[in-house]
């Protein structure tokens, strides 16, 4: 009996994946810039996974929440011809599809969904940005020239290469893996990115699209790698998903 | 032709999440799989009367999202969705109806939703303002594709945008043409909906 219970009590921690890493507060400075926001951010201390989430993970949440199932999951919240359309079947990811590669072709719907089944929920832009500004020994490691060039170098990489699976980039400095160089991720608050094409020469039409008020610019025009990522959320809606789009959850500290 | 198996299961959910009055609508048609009106939550409305958007079926209507507090657009958006209803006739114009769900649920009680029905001089056989707690807000807000920020001193930055959804809540048109002169390209969506419901 007792060796059973270990040998389940493993299974039950390998199929968790990477679990939580504490995040601790402090302050950061965006690349995005508000009228009203200026200056540092503070970003209280939280709980990150430390890997995005997999097919094999995602696969055990569909088993168990049928109505995320491809085919199943309401085209409100999952555009159905792209979501989860890699795997193989609604319940099986067949022999292209690693479990161990992030899930992506997720819906934000589908993605809070599975955060909040584990009882927990997305992370903010803020809450990523802070965590995804730092290298293996710093915290903030953006005016790194090395650094940038690491991250560009990915994203000049060919599509064609394929998905690598997760945990393979080296933990930064809090412990997290995977934030640069394997998919770009949803933030709970994504639809918060009221970017228009060029803040420089913003049309009257724009203003008033965008109430006017707290218009976004950008405050490092050189940080490509980020805005990339501010360029793609701004560009979905909650239902979209991408081949390169997936996900981690957080946790808030009581 | 979509199963019926795949709406069987959202429409349980519905069932048991919802209260007395919608006992009625258990025996009508689940809605379509891309309607906006099958998001879960309770709204209440200038009235502090509750609802569902699953007992918003039948009609075409007009929907969007503002805020009380909001002093440049939201005001606009209540003017263009009033000259978009005026240019209709008034046979067209008794069947449509007007949902503004707040942004701001902090702020935005029902007392404050009537202040703005009282301002506008809203007719509230038509038009409906509500509030809804925040998960709800957020949820709706990405179905419209509604993209919103609140700005540190508490105003919101927000799409402006009109969405016109068909009796079974799916999404017809939607229109960011904000003024007294109505997008006409929204106008005849507006229309062939209208001729279409009868």
């Amino acid at each position: 009996m007792r060796p059973a219970v270990l040998v389940l009590g493993l299974l039950v921690a390998a199929a968790q994946g990477s679990g939580y890493q504490r995040v601790p507060g402090g302050e950061y400075r965006s690349v995005l810039k508000y009228e009203d926001l200026k200056g540092s951010r503070a970003v209280a201390a939280f709980e990150l996974m430390t890997q995005p989430v997999t097919n094999g993970e995602f696969l055990k949440f569909v088993r168990t929440h049928r109505e995320w199932q491809r085919g199943r999951a309401l085209p409100l919240y999952a555009e159905p011809s792209a979501y989860l359309s890699h795997w193989q079947t609604p319940t099986a990811l067949g022999p292209v599809t690693s479990a161990r590669q992030p899930v992506t072709r997720v819906s934000w719907f589908a993605a809070t969904a599975y955060c909040e089944a584990q009882g927990a929920r997305l992370p903010t832009w803020s809450e990523w940005e802070y965590v995804a500004a730092a290298d293996e020994t710093h915290r903030d490691a953006r005016q790194d020239p090395a650094w940038r060039e690491r991250i560009l170098a990915w994203y000049a990489r060919s599509a064609g290469a394929g998905l690598g699976v997760v945990g393979s980039t080296p933990p930064n400095v809090y412990g997290i893996q995977d934030l640069h160089g394997l998919v770009w991720e949803w933030t709970d608050d994504y639809s918060a990115m009221l970017v228009s094409a060029d803040n420089r020469s913003q049309s009257e039409a724009d203003r008033a699209r965008f109430c006017g008020a707290g218009a976004l610019a950008v405050d490092d025009r050189e940080n490509y790698p980020v805005m990339m990522r501010v360029a793609l959320l701004s560009s979905l809606r909650g239902a979209d998903s991408t081949s390169s789009l997936g996900f981690r959850c957080a946790r808030s500290i009581r | 032709m979509k199963s019926v198996s795949r709406w069987s299961r959202p429409a349980l959910w519905f069932c048991g999440l919802l209260t007395a009055a919608t006992t009625a609508l258990a025996a009508q048609p689940p809605l379509p799989g891309d309607s906006v009106l099958q998001l879960p939550g309770v709204f209440v409305d200038q009235a502090s009367r509750r609802f569902t958007l699953a007992t918003r079926r039948g009609q075409p209507q007009l929907i969007s999202m503002f805020y009380a507090n909001c002093q440049s657009v939201c005001p606009l958006l209540i003017e263009t969705s009033t000259a978009v209803v005026n240019t209709l006739e008034p046979a067209q114009r008794s069947r449509l109806r007007v949902l503004l769900v707040s942004l701001d649920p902090a702020r935005d009680t029902p007392a404050a939703l009537a202040q703005v029905v009282r301002d506008h001089r809203l007719d509230t056989t038509r038009w409906t303002l509500a509030r809804t707690e925040p998960a709800v807000v957020r949820r709706l807000a990405a179905v419209l594709d509604i993209r919103y920020r609140q700005l540190e001193g508490g105003e919101f930055n927000h799409t402006s945008v009109l969405i016109l959804l068909d009796g079974q809540g799916r999404m017809l048109a939607r229109t960011e043409q904000l003024g007294a002169r109505p997008d006409p390209q929204f106008v005849a969506a507006i229309r062939g909906a209208l001729q279409q419901g009868k």
